[in-house]
Protein backbone atom coordinates (compact mmCIF):
# COMPACT_ATOMS: atom_id res chain seq x y z
CA UNK A 1 0.00 0.00 0.00
CA UNK A 2 1.27 3.34 -1.07
CA UNK A 3 0.61 4.95 2.46
CA UNK A 4 2.88 2.06 4.18
CA UNK A 5 5.68 2.80 1.88
CA UNK A 6 5.53 6.57 2.80
CA UNK A 7 5.68 5.87 6.64
CA UNK A 8 9.01 4.33 6.17
CA UNK A 9 10.37 6.73 3.98
CA UNK A 10 9.34 9.18 6.85
CA UNK A 11 11.37 7.34 9.70
CA UNK A 12 14.10 7.40 7.82
CA UNK A 13 13.91 11.05 7.32
CA UNK A 14 13.41 12.10 10.65
CA UNK A 15 15.94 9.15 12.30
CA UNK A 16 18.64 10.76 10.16
CA UNK A 17 17.29 14.42 11.52
CA UNK A 18 17.06 13.26 14.90
CA UNK A 19 20.42 11.45 14.22
CA UNK A 20 22.27 14.79 12.90
CA UNK A 21 20.51 17.26 15.30
CA UNK A 22 22.14 14.97 18.03
CA UNK A 23 25.55 15.13 16.81
CA UNK A 24 25.04 18.93 16.10
CA UNK A 25 24.09 20.00 19.92
CA UNK A 26 27.18 18.36 20.99
CA UNK A 27 29.21 19.44 18.28
CA UNK A 28 27.81 23.18 18.99
CA UNK A 29 29.42 26.41 18.88
CA UNK A 30 27.08 28.54 20.90
CA UNK A 31 24.10 27.91 23.05
CA UNK A 32 21.37 29.01 20.34
CA UNK A 33 22.54 26.56 18.24
CA UNK A 34 22.63 24.18 20.69
CA UNK A 35 19.30 24.73 22.12
CA UNK A 36 17.18 24.52 18.41
CA UNK A 37 19.25 21.35 17.88
CA UNK A 38 18.22 19.92 20.93
CA UNK A 39 14.66 21.00 19.86
CA UNK A 40 14.86 19.04 16.55
CA UNK A 41 16.13 16.12 18.41
CA UNK A 42 12.96 16.31 20.18
CA UNK A 43 10.59 16.57 17.74
CA UNK A 44 12.13 14.58 15.40
CA UNK A 45 12.60 11.49 17.96
CA UNK A 46 8.88 12.18 18.81
CA UNK A 47 7.64 12.44 15.64
CA UNK A 48 9.85 9.09 15.21
CA UNK A 49 8.09 7.24 17.65
CA UNK A 50 4.78 8.14 17.05
CA UNK A 51 5.29 6.79 12.82
CA UNK A 52 6.87 3.75 14.40
CA UNK A 53 3.66 3.11 16.56
CA UNK A 54 1.20 3.74 13.98
CA UNK A 55 3.30 1.88 10.97
CA UNK A 56 0.98 -0.43 9.12
CA UNK A 57 -2.37 0.44 10.74
CA UNK A 58 -5.29 1.55 8.77
CA UNK A 59 -5.24 5.44 8.21
CA UNK A 60 -8.79 7.18 8.41
CA UNK A 61 -9.47 8.54 5.27
CA UNK A 62 -9.52 12.12 4.87
CA UNK A 63 -12.98 13.14 3.89
CA UNK A 64 -13.11 15.01 0.51
CA UNK A 65 -16.63 16.76 1.08
CA UNK A 66 -15.34 18.39 4.06
CA UNK A 67 -13.49 21.61 4.59
CA UNK A 68 -10.37 21.16 6.56
CA UNK A 69 -11.24 22.95 9.39
CA UNK A 70 -9.17 22.03 12.06
CA UNK A 71 -5.88 23.48 10.89
CA UNK A 72 -7.71 26.92 10.90
CA UNK A 73 -9.44 26.34 14.45
CA UNK A 74 -5.37 25.73 15.20
CA UNK A 75 -4.92 28.63 13.41
CA UNK A 76 -7.37 31.13 15.05
CA UNK A 77 -5.97 29.71 18.28
CA UNK A 78 -2.13 30.35 17.43
CA UNK A 79 -3.06 33.56 16.50
CA UNK A 80 -4.69 34.73 19.49
CA UNK A 81 -1.74 33.06 21.26
CA UNK A 82 0.85 34.80 19.51
CA UNK A 83 -1.02 37.81 19.59
CA UNK A 84 -0.92 38.53 23.47
CA UNK A 85 2.49 37.24 23.44
CA UNK A 86 3.65 40.01 21.42
CA UNK A 87 1.31 42.70 22.50
CA UNK A 88 2.82 41.99 25.83
CA UNK A 89 6.48 42.02 24.66
CA UNK A 90 5.81 45.43 23.15
CA UNK A 91 4.46 46.73 26.21
CA UNK A 92 7.49 45.76 28.34
CA UNK A 93 9.56 46.95 25.78
CA UNK A 94 7.50 50.64 25.85
CA UNK A 95 8.04 50.97 29.56
CA UNK A 96 12.17 49.46 29.67
CA UNK A 97 12.39 52.38 27.02
CA UNK A 98 10.77 55.17 29.48
CA UNK A 99 12.44 53.37 32.24
CA UNK A 100 15.63 52.16 31.51
CA UNK A 101 15.57 50.11 34.93
CA UNK A 102 13.72 48.12 33.99
CA UNK A 103 16.68 46.92 31.64
CA UNK A 104 17.43 44.58 34.35
CA UNK A 105 20.68 43.28 35.77
CA UNK A 106 20.23 40.05 35.89
CA UNK A 107 18.60 39.55 32.94
CA UNK A 108 21.44 41.40 31.06
CA UNK A 109 21.99 39.59 27.55
CA UNK A 110 18.87 38.01 27.86
CA UNK A 111 15.63 40.49 28.51
CA UNK A 112 17.56 43.71 27.92
CA UNK A 113 15.87 46.26 25.41
CA UNK A 114 17.90 45.17 22.18
CA UNK A 115 17.33 41.60 22.68
CA UNK A 116 13.70 41.84 22.93
CA UNK A 117 12.61 44.43 20.67
CA UNK A 118 13.13 41.46 17.56
CA UNK A 119 11.40 39.39 19.63
CA UNK A 120 8.30 41.63 19.84
CA UNK A 121 8.63 42.60 15.95
CA UNK A 122 8.76 39.05 14.80
CA UNK A 123 6.12 38.09 17.64
CA UNK A 124 3.44 40.29 16.24
CA UNK A 125 4.62 39.94 12.34
CA UNK A 126 5.38 36.78 11.78
CA UNK A 127 3.72 35.20 14.83
CA UNK A 128 0.78 36.96 15.36
CA UNK A 129 0.19 38.17 11.56
CA UNK A 130 1.71 35.06 10.22
CA UNK A 131 -0.78 32.82 11.45
CA UNK A 132 -3.68 35.30 10.83
CA UNK A 133 -2.37 34.83 7.27
CA UNK A 134 -2.50 30.94 7.03
CA UNK A 135 -5.58 30.33 8.87
CA UNK A 136 -7.57 32.76 6.94
CA UNK A 137 -5.86 31.97 3.35
CA UNK A 138 -6.92 28.35 4.43
CA UNK A 139 -10.41 29.07 5.13
CA UNK A 140 -10.65 31.63 2.39
CA UNK A 141 -9.29 29.47 -0.51
CA UNK A 142 -11.53 26.35 0.52
CA UNK A 143 -14.59 28.36 0.46
CA UNK A 144 -13.80 30.39 -2.61
CA UNK A 145 -12.27 27.01 -4.26
CA UNK A 146 -15.58 25.16 -3.19
CA UNK A 147 -12.68 22.36 -2.81
CA UNK A 148 -10.89 20.71 0.52
CA UNK A 149 -7.48 21.87 1.19
CA UNK A 150 -4.88 20.33 -1.48
CA UNK A 151 -2.23 18.04 0.37
CA UNK A 152 -3.95 15.91 2.74
CA UNK A 153 -2.53 16.53 5.74
CA UNK A 154 0.10 18.87 4.72
CA UNK A 155 -2.13 21.75 6.15
CA UNK A 156 -0.95 20.44 9.47
CA UNK A 157 2.77 19.99 8.37
CA UNK A 158 2.82 24.02 7.30
CA UNK A 159 0.97 24.92 10.98
CA UNK A 160 3.06 23.28 13.00
CA UNK A 161 6.16 23.91 10.78
CA UNK A 162 5.76 27.38 10.89
CA UNK A 163 5.10 27.30 15.02
CA UNK A 164 8.47 25.52 15.11
CA UNK A 165 10.06 28.61 13.43
CA UNK A 166 8.30 31.05 15.24
CA UNK A 167 9.90 28.79 18.43
CA UNK A 168 13.24 28.78 16.94
CA UNK A 169 12.94 32.56 16.04
CA UNK A 170 12.27 33.65 19.47
CA UNK A 171 14.29 31.73 21.54
CA UNK A 172 17.18 32.23 19.12
CA UNK A 173 17.27 36.16 19.26
CA UNK A 174 16.90 36.03 23.43
CA UNK A 175 20.26 33.92 22.87
CA UNK A 176 22.05 36.22 20.78
CA UNK A 177 21.79 34.09 17.30
CA UNK A 178 20.67 36.61 14.68
CA UNK A 179 22.24 37.79 11.84
CA UNK A 180 21.20 41.20 12.62
CA UNK A 181 19.11 42.03 9.53
CA UNK A 182 15.43 43.86 10.54
CA UNK A 183 12.88 41.54 10.15
CA UNK A 184 15.26 39.07 9.28
CA UNK A 185 17.07 38.34 12.31
CA UNK A 186 17.07 34.38 11.86
CA UNK A 187 19.63 32.32 11.08
CA UNK A 188 20.83 30.44 8.38
CA UNK A 189 19.18 27.09 9.52
CA UNK A 190 16.04 28.73 10.83
CA UNK A 191 15.70 30.37 7.26
CA UNK A 192 16.33 27.06 5.71
CA UNK A 193 13.39 25.43 7.69
CA UNK A 194 10.80 28.48 6.90
CA UNK A 195 11.79 28.36 3.27
CA UNK A 196 10.95 24.01 3.34
CA UNK A 197 8.00 25.25 5.49
CA UNK A 198 6.32 27.93 2.71
CA UNK A 199 6.84 25.84 -0.38
CA UNK A 200 4.51 23.32 1.64
CA UNK A 201 2.33 26.13 2.24
CA UNK A 202 2.73 27.25 -1.38
CA UNK A 203 1.63 24.13 -2.80
CA UNK A 204 -1.33 23.49 -0.44
CA UNK A 205 -2.32 27.01 -1.45
CA UNK A 206 -1.94 26.48 -5.19
CA UNK A 207 -3.11 22.70 -5.24
CA UNK A 208 -6.51 23.65 -3.57
CA UNK A 209 -6.58 26.69 -6.47
CA UNK A 210 -5.72 24.29 -9.39
CA UNK A 211 -8.44 22.05 -7.95
CA UNK A 212 -11.02 24.39 -7.44
CA UNK A 213 -14.66 23.88 -8.41
CA UNK A 214 -15.65 27.96 -9.21
CA UNK A 215 -14.78 28.95 -12.68
CA UNK A 216 -12.73 31.91 -11.51
CA UNK A 217 -10.57 32.63 -8.83
CA UNK A 218 -12.02 35.17 -6.28
CA UNK A 219 -9.73 38.63 -5.60
CA UNK A 220 -8.69 37.66 -2.07
CA UNK A 221 -7.16 34.57 -3.57
CA UNK A 222 -5.10 36.50 -6.21
CA UNK A 223 -3.87 39.02 -2.89
CA UNK A 224 -3.13 35.86 -0.64
CA UNK A 225 -1.19 34.46 -3.42
CA UNK A 226 0.91 37.49 -4.58
CA UNK A 227 1.87 37.31 -0.42
CA UNK A 228 3.05 33.46 -0.72
CA UNK A 229 5.04 33.88 -3.58
CA UNK A 230 6.45 37.34 -3.29
CA UNK A 231 7.82 36.40 0.55
CA UNK A 232 9.15 33.37 -0.82
CA UNK A 233 11.02 35.57 -3.23
CA UNK A 234 12.49 37.94 -0.72
CA UNK A 235 13.18 35.41 1.99
CA UNK A 236 15.48 33.78 -0.29
CA UNK A 237 17.27 36.68 -1.65
CA UNK A 238 17.61 38.60 1.82
CA UNK A 239 19.53 35.43 3.30
CA UNK A 240 21.72 34.74 1.20
CA UNK A 241 24.54 33.72 3.50
CA UNK A 242 27.33 31.69 4.24
CA UNK A 243 27.32 29.60 7.38
CA UNK A 244 30.93 29.97 9.21
CA UNK A 245 30.27 26.03 10.02
CA UNK A 246 27.97 23.68 9.81
CA UNK A 247 27.84 23.46 14.10
CA UNK A 248 27.09 27.00 14.64
CA UNK A 249 24.18 29.63 14.38
CA UNK A 250 26.71 32.32 13.16
CA UNK A 251 26.87 33.17 9.42
CA UNK A 252 28.41 35.56 7.14
CA UNK A 253 25.92 37.46 4.42
CA UNK A 254 26.73 37.12 0.77
CA UNK A 255 26.01 40.91 -0.20
CA UNK A 256 27.98 43.21 1.41
CA UNK A 257 28.08 47.27 1.74
CA UNK A 258 25.59 48.95 -0.11
CA UNK A 259 24.13 46.12 -2.37
CA UNK A 260 23.22 44.47 1.08
CA UNK A 261 21.47 47.55 2.32
CA UNK A 262 19.74 47.77 -0.75
CA UNK A 263 18.79 43.83 -0.59
CA UNK A 264 18.07 44.27 2.85
CA UNK A 265 15.25 47.53 2.19
CA UNK A 266 13.88 45.55 -0.95
CA UNK A 267 12.88 42.87 1.30
CA UNK A 268 12.01 45.11 4.23
CA UNK A 269 9.51 47.63 2.73
CA UNK A 270 8.04 44.05 0.63
CA UNK A 271 7.64 42.30 3.71
CA UNK A 272 5.43 45.74 4.65
CA UNK A 273 4.01 45.68 1.04
CA UNK A 274 3.23 41.58 0.76
CA UNK A 275 3.09 40.32 3.67
CA UNK A 276 1.40 43.21 5.74
CA UNK A 277 -0.29 44.85 2.90
CA UNK A 278 -1.39 42.05 -0.15
CA UNK A 279 -2.12 39.43 2.67
CA UNK A 280 -4.51 41.76 4.69
CA UNK A 281 -6.16 42.92 1.94
CA UNK A 282 -6.86 39.27 0.94
CA UNK A 283 -8.49 39.19 4.60
CA UNK A 284 -9.98 42.00 3.85
CA UNK A 285 -11.54 41.03 0.21
CA UNK A 286 -13.15 38.22 1.72
CA UNK A 287 -14.06 39.22 5.72
CA UNK A 288 -15.68 42.79 4.94
CA UNK A 289 -18.04 41.08 2.14
CA UNK A 290 -19.10 38.24 4.46
CA UNK A 291 -19.25 40.66 7.33
CA UNK A 292 -21.67 43.25 5.71
CA UNK A 293 -23.10 40.40 3.62
CA UNK A 294 -22.86 42.03 0.24
CA UNK A 295 -20.82 41.50 -2.70
CA UNK A 296 -17.45 43.50 -2.78
CA UNK A 297 -18.20 47.51 -3.93
CA UNK A 298 -16.72 46.58 -7.46
CA UNK A 299 -14.90 44.02 -8.57
CA UNK A 300 -13.53 45.82 -11.19
CA UNK A 301 -11.67 48.16 -9.32
CA UNK A 302 -10.42 44.54 -6.79
CA UNK A 303 -8.86 43.31 -9.85
CA UNK A 304 -7.13 46.96 -10.65
CA UNK A 305 -5.97 47.12 -7.24
CA UNK A 306 -4.34 44.18 -7.16
CA UNK A 307 -2.33 44.63 -10.29
CA UNK A 308 -1.55 48.31 -9.37
CA UNK A 309 -0.64 47.13 -5.95
CA UNK A 310 2.29 44.54 -6.55
CA UNK A 311 3.19 46.36 -9.93
CA UNK A 312 4.40 49.32 -7.86
CA UNK A 313 4.98 48.07 -4.46
CA UNK A 314 8.13 45.87 -5.06
CA UNK A 315 10.03 49.51 -6.43
CA UNK A 316 9.23 51.61 -3.19
CA UNK A 317 12.41 49.53 -1.39
CA UNK A 318 14.78 52.32 -1.45
CA UNK A 319 13.10 55.72 0.29
CA UNK A 320 14.32 53.43 2.98
CA UNK A 321 17.95 54.75 1.99
CA UNK A 322 17.71 58.56 1.30
CA UNK A 323 20.91 60.37 2.38
CA UNK A 324 22.84 57.55 2.77
CA UNK A 325 25.71 55.69 -0.23
CA UNK A 326 22.94 54.64 -2.27
CA UNK A 327 22.75 56.24 -6.10
CA UNK A 328 20.03 59.34 -6.05
CA UNK A 329 18.53 58.23 -8.80
CA UNK A 330 17.46 54.51 -6.74
CA UNK A 331 16.31 56.52 -3.81
CA UNK A 332 13.94 58.94 -5.89
CA UNK A 333 12.98 55.77 -7.57
CA UNK A 334 11.90 54.46 -4.50
CA UNK A 335 10.39 57.99 -3.54
CA UNK A 336 8.49 58.16 -6.75
CA UNK A 337 6.85 54.87 -6.95
CA UNK A 338 5.82 54.70 -3.26
CA UNK A 339 3.84 58.13 -3.68
CA UNK A 340 2.55 56.44 -7.14
CA UNK A 341 1.47 53.84 -4.45
CA UNK A 342 -1.59 56.28 -2.79
CA UNK A 343 -3.51 55.42 -5.65
CA UNK A 344 -4.21 51.90 -5.56
CA UNK A 345 -3.70 51.53 -1.74
CA UNK A 346 -6.76 54.23 -1.35
CA UNK A 347 -8.57 52.59 -4.27
CA UNK A 348 -8.50 49.37 -2.44
CA UNK A 349 -9.29 51.59 0.49
CA UNK A 350 -12.52 52.87 -1.06
CA UNK A 351 -13.44 49.86 -2.74
CA UNK A 352 -13.43 48.24 1.02
CA UNK A 353 -15.33 51.31 2.70
CA UNK A 354 -18.16 52.00 -0.47
CA UNK A 355 -18.82 47.74 0.26
CA UNK A 356 -21.02 49.15 3.22
CA UNK A 357 -23.07 51.32 1.02
CA UNK A 358 -26.58 50.34 1.85
CA UNK A 359 -25.64 48.92 4.86
CA UNK A 360 -24.27 51.61 6.65
CA UNK A 361 -26.61 51.42 9.25
CA UNK A 362 -24.90 48.10 10.52
CA UNK A 363 -22.08 49.90 11.54
CA UNK A 364 -24.49 50.81 14.97
CA UNK A 365 -25.50 47.07 15.51
CA UNK A 366 -22.29 45.41 14.33
CA UNK A 367 -19.22 46.48 16.45
CA UNK A 368 -16.98 43.42 14.66
CA UNK A 369 -18.18 45.72 11.29
CA UNK A 370 -17.11 48.26 12.66
CA UNK A 371 -13.82 46.85 13.72
CA UNK A 372 -13.31 46.04 9.97
CA UNK A 373 -13.85 49.55 8.66
CA UNK A 374 -11.87 51.24 11.67
CA UNK A 375 -8.96 48.98 10.55
CA UNK A 376 -9.64 50.79 6.40
CA UNK A 377 -9.69 53.96 8.23
CA UNK A 378 -6.21 53.10 9.46
CA UNK A 379 -5.07 51.87 5.97
CA UNK A 380 -5.79 54.83 4.40
CA UNK A 381 -4.26 56.73 7.05
CA UNK A 382 -1.06 55.09 7.42
CA UNK A 383 -0.76 55.19 2.88
CA UNK A 384 -1.40 58.68 2.94
CA UNK A 385 1.38 59.13 5.87
CA UNK A 386 3.71 56.56 4.32
CA UNK A 387 4.22 58.21 1.26
CA UNK A 388 4.58 61.66 2.69
CA UNK A 389 7.30 60.12 4.88
CA UNK A 390 9.26 59.16 1.66
CA UNK A 391 9.71 61.79 0.48
CA UNK A 392 13.38 62.72 0.45
CA UNK A 393 12.94 66.78 2.36
CA UNK A 394 10.28 65.18 4.32
CA UNK A 395 12.11 62.14 5.49
CA UNK A 396 15.63 64.41 6.21
CA UNK A 397 13.21 65.01 9.52
CA UNK A 398 11.06 61.96 10.39
CA UNK A 399 14.37 59.32 9.37
CA UNK A 400 15.80 57.83 12.70
CA UNK A 401 13.02 59.43 15.14
CA UNK A 402 9.49 58.21 16.78
CA UNK A 403 7.67 59.56 14.14
CA UNK A 404 8.53 56.24 12.03
CA UNK A 405 7.85 54.22 15.06
CA UNK A 406 4.37 56.30 15.38
CA UNK A 407 3.69 55.44 11.53
CA UNK A 408 4.36 51.79 11.50
CA UNK A 409 2.23 51.22 14.52
CA UNK A 410 -0.93 52.96 13.06
CA UNK A 411 -0.46 50.79 10.55
CA UNK A 412 0.40 47.42 12.37
CA UNK A 413 -2.17 48.26 15.02
CA UNK A 414 -5.28 49.87 12.99
CA UNK A 415 -4.83 47.62 9.83
CA UNK A 416 -3.52 44.88 10.70
CA UNK A 417 -4.40 44.24 14.22
CA UNK A 418 -8.13 44.96 13.69
CA UNK A 419 -8.89 43.65 10.11
CA UNK A 420 -7.14 39.95 11.97
CA UNK A 421 -9.33 40.72 14.99
CA UNK A 422 -12.42 41.29 13.20
CA UNK A 423 -11.60 38.12 10.68
CA UNK A 424 -11.06 36.22 14.16
CA UNK A 425 -14.48 37.56 15.67
CA UNK A 426 -16.18 36.21 12.64
CA UNK A 427 -13.92 32.78 12.35
CA UNK A 428 -14.78 31.83 15.48
CA UNK A 429 -18.66 31.38 15.45
CA UNK A 430 -18.44 29.66 11.86
CA UNK A 431 -15.37 27.12 13.07
CA UNK A 432 -16.82 26.06 15.99
CA UNK A 433 -20.27 26.15 14.84
CA UNK A 434 -21.75 28.46 17.20
CA UNK A 435 -25.04 31.13 16.66
CA UNK A 436 -23.24 33.99 17.45
CA UNK A 437 -20.59 35.60 19.68
CA UNK A 438 -20.54 35.01 23.18
CA UNK A 439 -20.73 38.75 24.26
CA UNK A 440 -21.10 41.88 21.39
CA UNK A 441 -21.06 44.22 24.57
CA UNK A 442 -17.48 42.83 24.92
CA UNK A 443 -16.32 43.34 21.47
CA UNK A 444 -17.27 47.23 21.72
CA UNK A 445 -14.92 47.41 24.91
CA UNK A 446 -12.08 45.61 23.03
CA UNK A 447 -13.17 48.29 19.74
CA UNK A 448 -12.96 51.29 21.92
CA UNK A 449 -9.64 50.43 24.01
CA UNK A 450 -7.69 49.54 21.23
CA UNK A 451 -8.63 52.47 18.89
CA UNK A 452 -7.81 55.13 21.93
CA UNK A 453 -4.85 52.64 22.36
CA UNK A 454 -3.84 53.41 18.51
CA UNK A 455 -4.58 57.07 19.22
CA UNK A 456 -2.87 57.69 21.90
CA UNK A 457 0.02 55.65 20.83
CA UNK A 458 0.16 57.33 17.51
CA UNK A 459 -0.36 60.95 18.48
CA UNK A 460 2.57 60.43 21.24
CA UNK A 461 5.00 59.12 18.40
CA UNK A 462 3.92 61.96 16.22
CA UNK A 463 4.79 64.71 19.26
CA UNK A 464 8.33 63.12 20.73
CA UNK A 465 9.05 62.10 16.61
CA UNK A 466 8.46 65.94 15.13
CA UNK A 467 10.46 67.15 18.09
CA UNK A 468 13.34 64.98 18.24
CA UNK A 469 13.65 65.62 14.48
CA UNK A 470 13.91 69.51 15.36
CA UNK A 471 16.19 69.31 18.06
CA UNK A 472 18.56 67.14 16.38
CA UNK A 473 18.51 69.92 13.27
CA UNK A 474 18.32 72.86 16.06
CA UNK A 475 21.50 74.68 15.55
CA UNK A 476 22.64 77.82 17.25
CA UNK A 477 23.58 81.63 15.77
CA UNK A 478 27.53 80.02 15.08
CA UNK A 479 26.41 76.59 13.86
CA UNK A 480 26.65 74.98 16.17
CA UNK A 481 24.53 72.08 17.59
CA UNK A 482 22.31 73.24 20.14
CA UNK A 483 20.84 69.92 21.58
CA UNK A 484 23.15 66.66 22.40
CA UNK A 485 21.46 63.31 22.04
CA UNK A 486 20.69 62.89 25.78
CA UNK A 487 18.66 65.77 25.61
CA UNK A 488 16.43 64.49 23.31
CA UNK A 489 15.96 61.36 25.56
CA UNK A 490 14.86 63.46 28.46
CA UNK A 491 12.61 65.40 26.31
CA UNK A 492 10.71 62.12 24.97
CA UNK A 493 10.18 60.99 28.39
CA UNK A 494 6.33 62.00 29.18
CA UNK A 495 5.81 60.76 25.30
CA UNK A 496 7.01 57.51 26.17
CA UNK A 497 5.08 56.65 28.97
CA UNK A 498 2.04 57.76 27.13
CA UNK A 499 2.81 55.52 24.12
CA UNK A 500 3.40 52.45 26.82
CA UNK A 501 -0.08 53.25 28.66
CA UNK A 502 -1.70 52.74 24.80
CA UNK A 503 -0.01 49.53 24.44
CA UNK A 504 -1.46 48.76 27.70
CA UNK A 505 -4.69 49.65 26.31
CA UNK A 506 -4.09 47.73 23.20
CA UNK A 507 -3.23 44.39 25.27
CA UNK A 508 -6.24 44.57 27.32
CA UNK A 509 -8.33 45.12 24.46
CA UNK A 510 -6.61 41.80 23.07
CA UNK A 511 -7.39 40.14 26.30
CA UNK A 512 -11.34 40.76 26.37
CA UNK A 513 -10.92 39.30 22.86
CA UNK A 514 -9.66 35.96 24.10
CA UNK A 515 -12.22 35.81 26.98
CA UNK A 516 -14.78 36.72 24.50
CA UNK A 517 -13.70 33.61 22.41
CA UNK A 518 -13.00 31.12 24.73
CA UNK A 519 -16.55 31.87 25.84
CA UNK A 520 -18.05 31.56 22.26
CA UNK A 521 -16.64 27.72 22.38
CA UNK A 522 -17.57 27.39 25.89
CA UNK A 523 -20.90 29.14 26.66
CA UNK A 524 -22.53 30.24 23.54
CA UNK A 525 -25.42 28.52 22.22
CA UNK A 526 -24.87 25.61 19.07
CA UNK A 527 -25.90 26.28 15.41
CA UNK A 528 -28.59 24.26 14.49
CA UNK A 529 -26.90 20.61 13.32
CA UNK A 530 -26.97 21.27 9.45
CA UNK A 531 -29.65 18.98 7.84
CA UNK A 532 -28.23 15.73 5.99
CA UNK A 533 -29.30 16.25 2.22
CA UNK A 534 -28.15 19.58 0.96
CA UNK A 535 -29.98 20.11 -1.72
CA UNK A 536 -27.44 21.29 -4.97
CA UNK A 537 -28.10 24.84 -5.77
CA UNK B 1 29.49 45.86 -22.28
CA UNK B 2 29.37 45.12 -18.45
CA UNK B 3 26.94 42.78 -16.98
CA UNK B 4 25.33 45.96 -14.92
CA UNK B 5 25.01 48.64 -18.25
CA UNK B 6 23.47 45.66 -20.42
CA UNK B 7 20.81 45.03 -17.86
CA UNK B 8 20.40 48.78 -16.71
CA UNK B 9 19.73 49.58 -20.33
CA UNK B 10 17.47 46.24 -20.78
CA UNK B 11 15.30 47.35 -17.78
CA UNK B 12 14.88 50.98 -18.87
CA UNK B 13 13.85 50.54 -22.36
CA UNK B 14 12.43 47.11 -23.12
CA UNK B 15 11.10 45.61 -20.12
CA UNK B 16 9.77 49.21 -18.82
CA UNK B 17 7.78 48.85 -22.19
CA UNK B 18 6.72 45.26 -21.64
CA UNK B 19 5.49 46.02 -17.91
CA UNK B 20 3.63 49.07 -18.84
CA UNK B 21 1.75 47.18 -21.77
CA UNK B 22 0.94 43.89 -19.20
CA UNK B 23 -0.31 46.69 -16.97
CA UNK B 24 -2.64 48.82 -19.34
CA UNK B 25 -3.56 45.75 -21.28
CA UNK B 26 -4.82 44.44 -17.75
CA UNK B 27 -6.69 47.66 -17.58
CA UNK B 28 -8.29 47.54 -21.04
CA UNK B 29 -9.08 43.62 -20.25
CA UNK B 30 -10.95 44.19 -16.96
CA UNK B 31 -13.25 46.65 -18.91
CA UNK B 32 -13.96 44.71 -21.75
CA UNK B 33 -17.48 43.90 -22.94
CA UNK B 34 -19.40 41.56 -21.53
CA UNK B 35 -17.10 41.26 -18.21
CA UNK B 36 -20.12 42.66 -16.02
CA UNK B 37 -21.87 39.73 -15.41
CA UNK B 38 -18.88 37.46 -15.10
CA UNK B 39 -17.64 40.12 -12.67
CA UNK B 40 -21.13 40.23 -10.44
CA UNK B 41 -20.72 36.38 -10.19
CA UNK B 42 -17.49 36.18 -9.00
CA UNK B 43 -17.98 39.04 -6.36
CA UNK B 44 -21.15 36.78 -4.60
CA UNK B 45 -18.71 33.83 -4.68
CA UNK B 46 -18.22 33.78 -1.84
CA UNK B 47 -21.94 33.30 -0.05
CA UNK B 48 -22.00 29.98 -1.89
CA UNK B 49 -20.22 26.79 -0.86
CA UNK B 50 -19.75 28.30 3.23
CA UNK B 51 -20.63 24.83 4.75
CA UNK B 52 -19.05 22.11 2.51
CA UNK B 53 -17.10 22.02 -1.00
CA UNK B 54 -18.94 21.70 -4.06
CA UNK B 55 -19.59 18.04 -5.15
CA UNK B 56 -17.39 16.40 -7.19
CA UNK B 57 -20.07 16.37 -10.38
CA UNK B 58 -20.64 19.59 -10.45
CA UNK B 59 -17.03 20.34 -11.46
CA UNK B 60 -17.52 19.04 -15.31
CA UNK B 61 -19.86 21.57 -15.79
Amino acid sequence: METGTTDYLKLVVLGLVTLFAMVAASYAWDLAYQLHMVIFMVIGAGLFLVTVRGIDEPKAAIPQNEYFDSVVRAGVIATAFWGVVGFLVGVVIAFQLAYPGLNFEWADGYANFGRLRPLHTSAVIFAFGGNALIATSFFVVQRTSAARLWGGNLGWFVFWGYQLFIVLAATGYVLGGTQSKEYAEPEWYVDIWLTIVWVAYLACFLGTIVKRREPHIYVANWFFLAFIVTVALLHIMNNLSVPVSIWGSKSVQVFSGVQDAMVQWWYGHNAVGFFLTAGFLGMMYYFIPKQAERPVFSYKLSIIHFWALIFLYIWAGPHHLHYTALPDWASTLGMVFSIILWMPSWGGMINGLMTLQGAWDKLRTDPVLRMMVTSLAFYGMSTFEGPMMSIRSVNSLSHYTDWTIGHVHSGALGWNGLVTFGALYYLVPVLWKRERLYSLQLVSWHFWLATIGIVLYAASMWVTGIMEGLMWREVDANGFLVNSFADTVSAKFPMYVVRGLGGVMFLSGALIMCYNLWMTVRAAPAKDALPTAVPAE
Amino acid sequence: METYSLLREFADSWMLLLLFTVFVGMAFWVFRPGSRPLHRDTANMIFRNDERPAPAEEAEK
